[in-house]
């Protein structure tokens, strides 16, 4: 019997029981009608080789294992980094359980969102009624200070116009008339996660500074920060605004999903805790300039801020080095303030792991996937210690993400055998890994088939991570999140160097 | 069981009225045809009072999904051997990717597409011009990228049905084109009110689209029976195909959790369905029964007493070698289910547990529950229609609260206000719930641990619960400082 009471196994070590090995066996040779063996091997060697690299590469339509979400994902995010804020959904209510499920997931955090719920009748007559009694019951029943509202592709294939329905909603009372309830559209078919952050951030200053009231601008001595879309957000946030309070700069971080999602377990559950107040959000407005750090989130927002009369500046996450120079050294130069003697010991004690570390990086090989920002200062820091970021894979960059970052490489020659790939989606990734292969991967979670079908190790440094827990509870900004992450690349160097030789078997390293 | 444990039929009443006076008029009248307590009359009739089945109410926090979640996420998905396309833009696919822990024997993007996602990542020109000449392509780069795989399915997200694409057309063309099944499902997101229509939708494309379209060779025997309706999750279906398999029945298709193509094409050539997930492959049974005569058995392997109960019931449709060979397996078992007790009731006897999930769980882990000593003292579907609640009257207890298609409000202040010791819900319900202090368990997932089902899941059920329940990190929660 392979179950016992003493020792319950469950699926990690009950499926290697003999009794269950037998069944699977004689369910394959009696039921299953699969390929043969040898045909499933050979076709698993083929996949290995250049001729299906070839074939892979030359579909046009088939899209598969890609490495982004829909709009309305972005959205959400965005929407929830606002003190008191529902997001709400104008759609069908599966996206919104996908959502929900999708965020808690990877922060083991509640994500409240509403959808209203629209359904053939709504297809046919439009989502007018479900914006209406939606807002009312939202409104009524959860108490928030703002409700937030982006749509599915159902809402955007019908062609539902919010603005005109929410300004129905309100005459209709189902929410004060003075309540704020900023919006988007965001179809999925347009873009991905990061254009519905853009979008939705945009729908929410639009909403303060245009819609709300006509507010003039009266540039004053704070800085706008925009975080953009990033699972390492609740210790990103935090470590970005102790870099600005140990400067002495006011500053607004716009969209603060740090407490959001990261609440204690008191007893009490809080479906609303921290997030950028509104009057602060009205207030961004008055700022002497808005800083993005991750550009490809936040194009849109920061050509609507720029009209505003502000400078705007955008960076690409702020990890590493260089990338944590420049943020702060612009930060220094908007605000006047210096970069105190704290945070350059910090820089130092970076630089100093480095270089105790980094003959075990110098010329390794590491392929990277993720959001563009993510994916140009990963390349960049792994350049930074001597290592080469060979594949650089973005799913949801475009051509101008594929020239900044073949630039990106050119300017180093750390970079010269990287290769850009934009648009190209996992599936991809596994016939380069295969046929040019790397000595590591970074990546999400999703990566973790690449590493099963191609033992090249994974290393999860980007959302979303679902199979290891408390990740982004430590930040990988900064120059202490570079440290972090520079630890994590260096356990999987070490781990593999542990396991590839018996002799090497070091106690030293 | 103690009286101190039975539900307070009363104090569930107040509680509904309380939470209802929250919404506004019209909301608080739909959501009133969803709340209630289990009764039975003085004739003997029992009910759970509820409505069932309808639209959710606007902005409420529905924990629903959509019918591609039920026909993608819940039937089709598993198919091992089959490549299943989300049709339509990226989102649903990616949030649907590996999700649901239906676990299979196979090599992943070789003869097994289980864990990927694949998908015609629709763009605005898809929109605006349709997208089923992409559809007819994209059919043949995958068909040709992997060569082993056994047919197709094309999953439906909203655009589809809105825009009036004939996947159905393309489905045709593309099964002559690559001599395989090609199966269209429309089980766009916006149609009908919950996964369910989803299971529905897939059940008439298995009817439709598979039965009767090949000749499966096969040699039948007097005990072939299709096991129907178990996911896999965490690995389930395969104690419960050994319990029938020890009981000398032969397992001739798995549906859908490991199957493969032929299992499904082959199972009206069976003698008896066995269906665990009701909800979901009802409609396939019910469909087999008129059209190839083959009487179906719900069955039910959660704990102990349901499955002496369900093994005894599916022998009674045999011969007496069988009906023995049930008698044999059920004492096979009784150590092991002895032990189990043993060593877990007595931490969780007394224990009151609240339970919110799919269309079949809700009172199908209740005996599981009751086994352990555990009382169930409120239960609900997310999609479940009256047929189920019917079922429910004969698991639970009178004065049990009873919601259907509870909102996220609702669930926190009967939670907060009730005081579970174990609320078992999904991952949208776990966080909030376990913040409050009350102990919480995946019931969708398992929380990444299983089986559940057969005695050898029992014992990891068990374990978890009692994991989950007994945990020193309850008593943590209030900082020292803190007066109590």
């Amino acid at each position: 019997m392979p179950q016992s009471a003493d020792k319950v196994k469950d699926h990690i070590s009950l499926f290697k029981e003999p009794e269950y090995l037998e069944l699977f066996a004689a369910k394959k040779a009696q039921f299953e009608c699969r390929p043969t063996d040898e045909a499933v091997a050979a076709q698993a060697e083929y996949t290995k080789t250049w001729e299906y690299r070839e074939k892979n590469f030359s579909r046009e339509i088939a899209t598969i294992n890609p490495a982004k979400a829909c709009q309305p994902l972005g959205a959400v995010f965005a929407a929830a980094g606002f003190e008191g804020t529902l997001p709400y959904v104008h759609g069908s209510q599966g996206c919104v359980a996908y959502f929900r499920s999708h965020l808690a997931r990877h922060y083991k955090e509640a994500v409240p969102i509403v959808a209203d719920s629209m359904t053939e009748d709504a297809a046919v007559f439009g989502g007018l009624n479900n914006i209406v009694e939606g807002l009312q019951n939202a409104y009524k029943l959860y108490a928030p200070k703002m409700i937030v509202v982006s749509t599915t592709c159902m809402a955007e294939v019908i062609g539902d116009d919010l603005s005109a329905f929410i300004a129905t909603a309100k005459e209709k009372e189902s929410v004060p008339a003075d309540f704020p309830v900023p919006f988007a559209h965001t179809p999925s078919f347009v873009g991905s996660h990061t254009t519905g952050y853009d979008n939705q951030m945009k729908g929410i200053l639009n909403y303060f500074w245009d819609r709300e009231a006509q507010l003039t601008a009266a540039p004053g001595s704070k800085i706008n920060i925009i975080p953009g879309f990033d699972g390492y957000s609740v210790a990103n946030n935090r470590e970005i605004k102790r870099y600005m309070e140990e400067m002495g700069v006011e500053f607004t971080l716009l969209g603060d999903v740090s407490d959001v999602f990261d609440t204690p377990s008191d007893g009490e559950y809080r479906m609303y805790d921290g997030g950028t107040t509104l009057d602060d959000t009205r207030a961004a407005i008055n700022a002497k300039a808005t800083i993005s750090l991750q550009e490809f989130c936040s194009q849109k927002t920061l050509e609507y801020v720029a009209s505003k009369g502000q400078q705007t500046v955008a960076f690409n996450y702020p990890m590493g080095i260089g990338a944590t120079d420049s943020f702060l050294m612009k930060v220094s130069e908007l605000t006047g303030k210096a970069i105190p003697a704290s945070i350059e010991k910090e820089r130092g004690r970076l630089v100093d792991a480095i270089t105790d570390s980094q003959a075990w990086l110098h010329g390794k090989k590491f392929a990277v996937f993720g959001d563009p920002d993510f994916c140009l200062s990963m390349a960049a820091f792994l350049m930074e210690m001597g290592a080469e970021p060979t594949h650089v894979l973005c799913t949801n960059g475009g051509k101008e993400w594929e020239e900044k970052a073949k630039a990106l490489l050119a300017s180093s020659p750390f970079g010269a055998s990287g290769q850009v790939w934009a648009g190209k989606d996992l599936w991809h990734l596994r016939s380069l890994l295969f046929t040019e292969p790397t000595d590591f991967i970074i990546g999400s979670s999703y990566g973790k088939y690449l590493e099963k079908d191609t033992g090249i190790p994974l290393i999860r440094l980007t959302f979303p991570i679902f199979d290891r827990h408390h990740h982004h509870r430590f930040p990988s900004f900064g120059y202490q999140g570079a440290l972090r992450v520079l630890v994590e690349i260096l356990d999987r160097v070490f781990e593999a160097a542990d396991a590839a030789s018996d002799i090497s078997y070091d106690l030293t390293r | 069981m103690s009286l101190d444990n039975a539900p307070d039929a009363a104090f569930n009443e107040a509680l509904i009225k309380e939470v209802l006076e929250q919404y506004p008029e019209k909301a608080a009248k739909k959501r009133g045809r969803h709340l209630n307590v289990k009764k039975t009359d003085d004739a003997g009739s029992s009910s759970c009072g509820v409505k069932s089945n309808i639209k959710s109410v606007p902005g409420v926090m529905t924990i629903r999904g959509c019918a591609y979640a039920g026909s993608k996420g819940v039937v089709w998905g598993p198919v091992k051997d089959m490549i299943h396309i989300s049709h339509g833009p990226v989102g649903c696919g990616h949030y649907s990717w590996s999700q649901r822990r239906n676990y299979f024997n196979g090599t992943v993007g070789i003869d097994s597409f289980v864990t990927m996602q694949i998908t015609s990542d629709f763009q605005e020109r898809d929109i605006v011009f349709g997208g089923d000449k992409n559809l007819d392509k994209m059919i043949d780069e995958l068909n040709d990228l992997f060569p082993l795989n056994k047919g197709i399915s094309i999953q439906s997200e909203c655009p589809i049905g809105l825009i009036g694409d004939d996947i159905e057309a393309v489905a045709k063309k593309k099964n002559k084109d690559i001599g395989k099944p090609v199966v269209p499902v429309r089980c766009e997101g916006f149609r009908g009110v919950s996964q369910s229509l989803g299971h529905h939708i897939a059940n008439d494309a298995i009817r439709d689209w598979v039965f009767e379209k090949t000749k499966p060779e096969w040699e039948t025997g007097p005990y072939d029976v299709n096991l129907i309706a178990d996911y896999n999750i965490g690995g389930d279906a395969w104690p419960s195909r050994r319990l029938l398999e020890e009981m000398g029945l032969r397992v001739v298709g798995m549906w859908s959790g490991d199957a493969t193509l032929a299992e499904m094409e082959r199972a009206p050539k069976a003698k008896l369905n066995l269906i665990h997930c009701y909800r979901s492959m009802n409609y396939i049974c019910r469909h087999m029964e008129e059209k190839y005569n083959i009487p179906w058995v719900e069955y039910n392997f959660f704990g102990p007493s349901q499955i002496a109960k369900s093994l005894r019931k599916i022998a009674a449709q045999f011969d007496e070698t069988i009906q023995a060979n049930a008698e044999k397996v059920i004492a096979k078992y009784e150590g092991l289910v002895a032990a189990v007790l043993a060593k877990y009731k007595p931490r969780l006897e007394g224990k009151k547990v609240m339970l919110y999930v799919g269309g079949l769980r809700p009172r199908h882990v209740a005996n599981a529950y009751d086994d352990l000593g555990m009382t169930i003292v409120g239960t609900g579907y997310e999609f479940a229609h009256n047929d189920d609640y019917q079922r429910t009257t004969d698991y639970v207890k009178d004065g049990t609260l009873i919601y259907d298609d509870v909102s996220g409000y609702e669930l926190e202040k009967f939670i907060e206000k009730i005081r579970p010791d174990l609320v078992g819900s999904g991952i949208k319900e776990k966080y909030a719930t376990q913040k409050m202090g009350v102990p919480f368990r995946q019931m969708h997932s398992w929380d990444y641990s299983g089986p559940y089902h057969g005695y050898d899941g029992f014992a990891i059920f068990a374990r978890d619960m009692d994991m989950a329940i007994n945990s020193p990190i309850w008593s943590k929660f209030k900082a020292p400082w803190k007066a109590a």
